[in-house]
């Protein structure tokens, strides 16, 4: 049946048939890359575009050139939010130590392993709300097993979301508790492929515990401390979920980061400013730049490698 | 295998791991226990401020019942569903595709449109928000299910496609080469050839999607405003203000919300973790 079709269109499929290598590609290309191009690679350029205008999302735009950029460096709250987003950078990088250290005390065969693997890695399946929610009680200062715990102790309550000092700390580690499950999953996989023969050859030549860590097994896990590292400071520098949801910016916005701050700028009851919070963006964008440079650059160089 | 394999220590390590982990366990999902005490308890012990005694009746049905029956749950569960399963179906359709094309061919511009896929991946939501926003407005879609959708497979597209483009890298080229000389037509390499062999990545991808988007609740802010199409994330805020204080309840609520994807994770286990490491580590 096939053959008999393309006998009767050999006619008009030549060309086809001749070039289709070359244009095959493209329409394999072409949905997925419209569909990224309209919504996410032009909206990067018209945030650019729309930080030079006053605008309130309904009347009228104003071009005010970089008249946003200049309010931006008398703002109190940019320097708090870009101040609490270098906090979440260097703390939450906490995770990769502390995931290496759970893969290593995990990566053991006894019986139940796989169950306990999972349920440690139980708290990134779950949403950052409910894992707001969950830290948010756990810190409350009338109920939470936080102060519980202290009050064993004979510890004062401390009221961690509701104290300048000490918000950004606490919500950085209901953070940690999922980010922490990820980059522990990620050694995991990479500990089973660590080459059995090497250790054995370091257990010969003498190497034990910290020795072995660094010198043989943390080489053979560069590429799992890589995606650990992309990760976490994309997400760090992504947080927004549990400082919407734990403490709405308070207090006082002690707790702000640019992605909340940008969005209570632009789109909360405070204010429809979205030329402000594009210019906010940006900066946000900008920092993130550099990360993605430097992983688009070891890519590169990974595949001129091949 | 490091560290040493247990069965090669001495007998009092071996007894004091075994014990140890199961302790570990606890302490490292302690606040998520709480919650789930919580949620099966009844309202007088939150009046009583009996907060971490044992529960005077146990009233898990009944919380959990009111959760399906006494709030819009039902409805928030029900968008999370009308969201998270089309866009699933709908990125990794595309990227099948984009994956193919970017894994297969040799063309100059290859690499670049790659990259542009892996670093729109990584950009900060914040610089999408108001473009995207006005976009959905203009199109009609502004608090929609299909708007969200929309928004969600273009954005997961990026990294799906990086993901599948990696994926079929690795697969046999002789294969294709094979089928070419034979004359069989590029799209019935893709479709009879090549797709079969990405079924674990299909998988691995699906399950990672769906947690991904269920979970997500910054644009279900930003795209949704109501009931009719908010998901279960953004729901369950209103759930919240409606049952401000009853603890039992909210507790009760976030387990519900947060349970489809570690169903879906334990189910699905071995995709799942294939997919989180990118590939990249084996």
């Amino acid at each position: 049946m096939a053959r008999t079709l393309t006998a009767v269109n050999a006619g008009t499929e030549s060309w086809w048939h001749k070039n289709q290598q070359k244009l095959a590609p493209w329409l394999f290309l072409a949905p997925g890359v419209l569909f990224f191009l309209f919504y996410v690679i032009f909206p990067i350029f018209q945030s650019f575009n729309l930080s030079l205008y006053e605008w309130d999302g309904l009347g009228e735009a104003r071009y005010v050139g970089l008249y946003n950029y200049e309010e931006l460096y008398w703002d109190e709250a940019f320097y708090t939010s870009l101040k609490n987003n270098l906090i979440w950078l260097v703390l939450y990088l906490g995770a990769i130590p502390a995931g290496l250290f759970i893969a290593l005390f995990l990566n053991q065969t006894v019986t139940g392993i796989r169950l306990y693997k999972s349920l440690f890695f139980f708290p990134f399946v779950i949403s950052q709300v409910v894992v707001g929610l969950v830290f948010t009680w756990f810190y409350d200062p009338t109920f939470g097993l936080l102060n519980v715990v202290l009050g064993t102790f004979g510890l004062p309550p401390i009221n961690v979301l509701g104290d300048e000092n000490y918000v950004t700390v606490g919500i950085i580690i209901a953070g940690l508790w999922p980010q922490t499950a990820y980059c522990m999953i990620l050694y995991l996989t990479g500990l089973n492929a660590v080459d059995p023969e090497q250790i054995e050859a370091g257990r010969l030549d003498g190497a034990k515990g910290w020795r072995m860590l660094w010198h043989i097994i943390l080489p053979q896990l560069r590429p799992a401390t890589f995606i650990a590292f992309v990760v976490t400071i994309i997400g760090a520098l992504r947080s927004f979920d549990l400082i919407s949801i734990m403490t709405n910016g308070g207090p006082f916005g002690a707790s702000r980061v640019l992605s909340f701050y940008m969005f209570e700028v632009a789109l909360s009851e405070y204010g429809f400013r979205m030329g402000y919070g594009a210019a906010i963006a940006v900066v946000l964008f900008l920092i993130m730049l550099v990360i993605i440079a430097y992983f688009l650059w070891s890519m590169f160089q990974e595949e001129r490698a091949r | 295998m490091f560290p040493t394999p247990i069965e090669r220590t001495p007998r009092s390590w071996q007894i004091t791991y075994q014990s140890l982990l199961p302790v570990v366990l606890i302490l490292w999902l302690l606040p998520l226990i709480g919650v789930a005490i919580f949620s099966i308890k009844p309202a007088a012990d939150f009046t009583t401020a009996n907060y971490w005694g044992w529960p005077s009746s146990f009233e898990g049905f009944a919380n959990y019942a009111l959760v399906f029956t006494g709030s819009d749950m039902p409805r928030y569960l029900l968008n999370s569903v009308l969201i998270t399963v089309p866009t699933v179906i709908g990125a990794v359709a595309l990227s099948c595709m984009t994956g193919f094309a970017l894994g297969i061919y040799k063309f100059r511009s290859n690499i670049w449109i790659f990259f542009m896929f892996v670093a729109g991946n990584f950009v900060p939501f914040q610089i999408l928000m108001v473009p995207v926003r006005e976009l959905t407005l203009n199109l009609g879609l502004y608090n929609t299910i299909p708007g969200l959708v929309l928004f969600h497979i273009a954005f997961q597209t990026g990294f799906c496609t990086l993901f599948m483009r990696n994926f079929i890298r690795a697969l046999p080229f002789e294969l294709i080469e094979a089928a070419r000389v034979e004359g069989v037509a590029e799209w019935r390499i893709f479709w009879f050839i090549v797709l079969p062999l990405m079924k674990p990545a299909i998988a691995a991808l699906s399950v990672l999607i769906f947690t991904f988007i269920w979970n997500d609740y910054f644009w279900a802010v930003v795209l949704t405003q109501g009931v009719e199409s908010q998901p279960v994330t953004a729901g369950i805020t209103s759930f919240n203000a409606q049952y401000r204080a009853a603890y039992h309840l909210m507790s009760a609520g976030s387990i519900v919300a947060a349970l489809p994807p570690v169903l879906m994770f334990f189910l699905m286990q071995r995709h799942f973790i294939a997919g989180l490491t990118l590939g990249a580590v084996k």
